[in-house]
């Protein structure tokens, strides 16, 4: 009896830990999704190995659709993530801004003509002037909220509103389109590597991402001015700076998915570009369990939250779910996560273990 | 235990939230919001438009006030704004003023200030069909003459001389009836719809639906709404090669989701266009997805019209010499082109 007591409370006390550990609630989403998955239809699970229409080797199946899918939605939620923890608030024009980057890039790459047979500029240095762009984009948005005290949403819904034009604008209001093979490298394969190129470009984010947190104090100064700004100030830290510094972050992360997006189909349609991606953004900070007023965040959990988002919208389209109830379902998490994270529910959920303790004692 | 059982509780909810269906209404709000907040941007322009070139008046030329959407709404619109300013030029008689609105409410702002000054004639596209009525009324008063052109309205005929619209349905018919022409023992269709409840969504939809309920061998694999997205239907037909289903026939409700659909089939490597195995059908004759018919890559697009100026033309011309017109709404013609007898000629003249 003794024995098997101790063991007991050993197997709740790991369990508990690591409940209580942020990443889980990403991770067990995504569990969730796969466990659905292996018993509605174990083929989802299926990596078959062939070769695209150029005869180059294309790994394909649903886990490798929804890492490749899942990669703009991965890097904007690194971008995210910052301007969420410094500022308490999200910047809902990144669709809009992804569309400036992804027209910037084009515009570079084609010149005056909107179908060059020949790239006009080498692809690096289009991307850099989208990174610009983008990240200037992303200052005025920091300059908005860290100077003139705007309220995030609200500064952003400028962008969001006006970005399309922009994006428009940027082109002559033309669709350019590019011939060359070497930019769909960018956004399908790299010729002899099975792998899609996307998920690449989002672990080399992640790997940035990773040292900048590890080796800056980027993590702490922008944890402190979220978690109260005026006794970071007090401590010598800037926080218009790190406010400012947070949505350019953002703002390379959106040049990064815009390079993605464009790749993806040689073209850019302005009005539909990564739409409603600044949602997905988002949910997917929400889901990695980080408050959306600001302050600690966990950069993995909100990694792992858009590779949920993408799982979910993989897993509806394999059981074909009407696409437009899609957001319903999202909204669903949304209101899910809201509630179980709010200090009332976890106040009681709190309460209710002391007291299932005391009685377990007794 | 129970701390257990309650995260598999909170778990759970989250299944239930992957197996329960539900409404699409928050995907609805939210794009009107969008679209309501994207047109301000341009208002502004439009109006400084009207009135530089109101003062360019002189006297022997018709005066046309056109009020039309935002030219940056689509490839559709762009095309259409540029063929109404070719037409409506001095060299051919007119002195045309513009204005840009997608907003119903500054369209009928713009018209009122049109009737006041005296146009002869008022061109409209209206952003919405309704609430037309009493301004269409000021405009017979002052003896404006209206002629619709793209989109219709809730009005009553006599308040205008002309409608000259695109049929949507017809364009799904022209398409789906050159499919039945193909012969295929088997038609196994993956449907990727427009916006839904946009005109054409339902017209082209329409005619699908109808061949599908009609004959055992047509089916759909699958039918899913990529809201005019290229990516989002690249996504929803690589759902469909993952799970291995069995398909010939890709019916796009735009050229854009065609090719989202394109470059997944170009992944798994399967063979499509003139010889391929899966037949690739698009919509709207954008200059690059002509091109893609012309080599083969695709089998079918159909056409939207945006060329409505040289029938506007037309009826102002017959109002003028005295004639009267006889059917008040004017159907385009509208063409599909197969990509076995489509020509570099054809792609110059109808390509967008």
């Amino acid at each position: 009896m003794q024995t098997n007591e101790t063991k007991n409370a050993g197997v709740s006390g790991f369990f508990g830990r690591m409940i209580r550990k942020q990443v889980m609630i990403p991770l067990a989403a995504l569990l969730l999704l796969f466990l659905f998955n292996l018993i509605m239809d174990p083929s989802f699970f299926k990596i078959e190995l062939g070769y695209n229409s150029a005869g180059n080797p294309v790994l394909s199946g649903f886990l490798i659709t929804i890492l490749d899918s899942g990669s703009e939605l991965a890097i904007l939620a690194i971008g995210m993530t910052l301007v969420t923890a410094a500022t308490g608030g999200q910047d809902i024009s990144v669709g809009a801004t992804t569309a400036i980057a992804g027209s910037v890039l084009l515009r570079v790459l084609c010149g005056t003509n909107s179908r060059p047979e020949t790239l006009q500029a080498p692809i690096i240095v289009a991307f850099l002037a989208a990174c610009v762009v983008a990240m200037l984009f992303g200052a005025f948005n920091g300059v908005l909220v860290a100077v003139f005290k705007i309220q995030p949403m609200i500064a952003t819904l400028i962008l969001y509103t006006a970005g399309r034009s922009i994006a428009a604008w940027i082109n002559n209001n033309e669709l350019p389109v590019v011939s060359d093979e070497s930019l769909t490298y960018f956004g399908e394969f790299i010729p002899g590597i099975p792998i899609p190129t996307p998920f690449f470009i989002a672990v080399a984010c992640m790997i940035v991402i990773g040292l900048v947190l590890k080796f800056t104090n980027l993590r702490l100064y922008t944890q402190a001015v979220g978690i109260n700004e005026n006794s970071s100030k007090l401590n010598g830290l800037n926080p218009v700076f790190i406010k400012i510094l947070s949505f350019v972050i953002l703002g390379l992360c959106v040049a990064v998915v815009g390079l993605i997006k464009v790749a993806r189909i040689s073209t850019i349609n302005y009005s539909v570009i990564a739409k409603d991606i600044e949602m997905d953004a988002i949910l997917a900070v929400a889901l990695g369990g980080n408050a959306l007023s600001g302050g600690k965040f966990n950069m993995t959990a909100s990694i792992i939250g858009a590779y949920v988002i993408q799982c979910l919208t993989t897993t509806l389209y394999k059981f074909q779910v009407r696409s437009d109830a899609l957001p319903a379902y999202k909204a669903i998490v949304v209101i899910v996560l809201v509630i179980v994270s709010a200090p009332v529910v976890r106040e009681k959920f709190n309460a209710f273990m002391a007291k299932r303790k005391v009685k377990e004692a007794a | 235990m129970k701390r257990k059982l309650v995260s598999a509780l909170v778990c759970a909810a989250m299944v239930a939230t992957v197996l329960a269906g539900c409404g699409n209404s928050s995907s609805d709000t939210a794009s009107t919001d969008a679209a309501a907040t994207e047109e301000t941007a341009t208002d502004d322009a439009a109006a400084e438009d009207t009135a530089a070139e109101d003062t360019a008046a002189s006297g022997d030329l018709i005066k046309v006030g056109i009020i039309n959407n935002d030219p940056n709404e689509s490839g559709y619109r762009t095309a259409n704004d540029a063929d109404m300013k070719a037409m409506f030029t001095e060299e051919n008689g007119y002195d045309a003023s513009f204005a840009y609105s997608l907003k119903n409410d500054e369209q009928i702002t713009a018209a009122q200030k049109f009737i006041q000054d005296g146009v002869d004639y008022l061109l409209l596209s209206a952003a919405d069909t309704a609430g037309w009525d009493s301004v269409l009324m000021d405009a017979q008063a002052a003896g404006t003459r209206v002629i619709l052109f793209d989109r219709t309205i809730d009005a009553d005929p006599s308040l205008y001389e002309a409608s000259i619209v695109s049929d949507m349905e017809a364009e799904g018919q022209t398409a789906v009836e050159w499919l039945a022409g193909q012969g295929l023992d088997e038609y196994n269709i993956i449907h990727i719809q427009g916006v839904m409840g946009s005109a054409a969504q339902q017209g082209r939809t329409k005619a699908v639906d109808e061949m599908v309920a009609a004959n055992d061998n047509w089916n759909l694999v699958t039918q899913q709404t990529a809201e005019w997205n290229a990516e989002k239907a690249q996504q929803i037909v690589q759902s469909v090669i993952d799970s291995g289903q069995e398909f010939n026939v890709i019916y796009a409700e735009n050229d854009d989701m065609a090719k989202g659909a394109v470059a997944a089939l170009d992944k798994a490597n399967i063979s499509h266009g003139v010889d391929g195995d899966v037949i690739i059908m698009g919509f709207d004759t954008n200059t690059w997805a002509l091109e893609e018919l012309l080599a083969g890559n695709w089998n079918y697009d159909g056409q939207c019209n945006p060329y409505q100026a040289s029938y506007i033309d037309e009826v102002i011309k017959t109002i003028e010499s005295g004639g009267t017109i006889e059917e008040k709404t004017i159907i385009m013609e509208e063409k599909g082109f197969d990509a076995e007898t489509i020509t570099q000629e054809d792609i110059d003249t109808y390509g967008i």
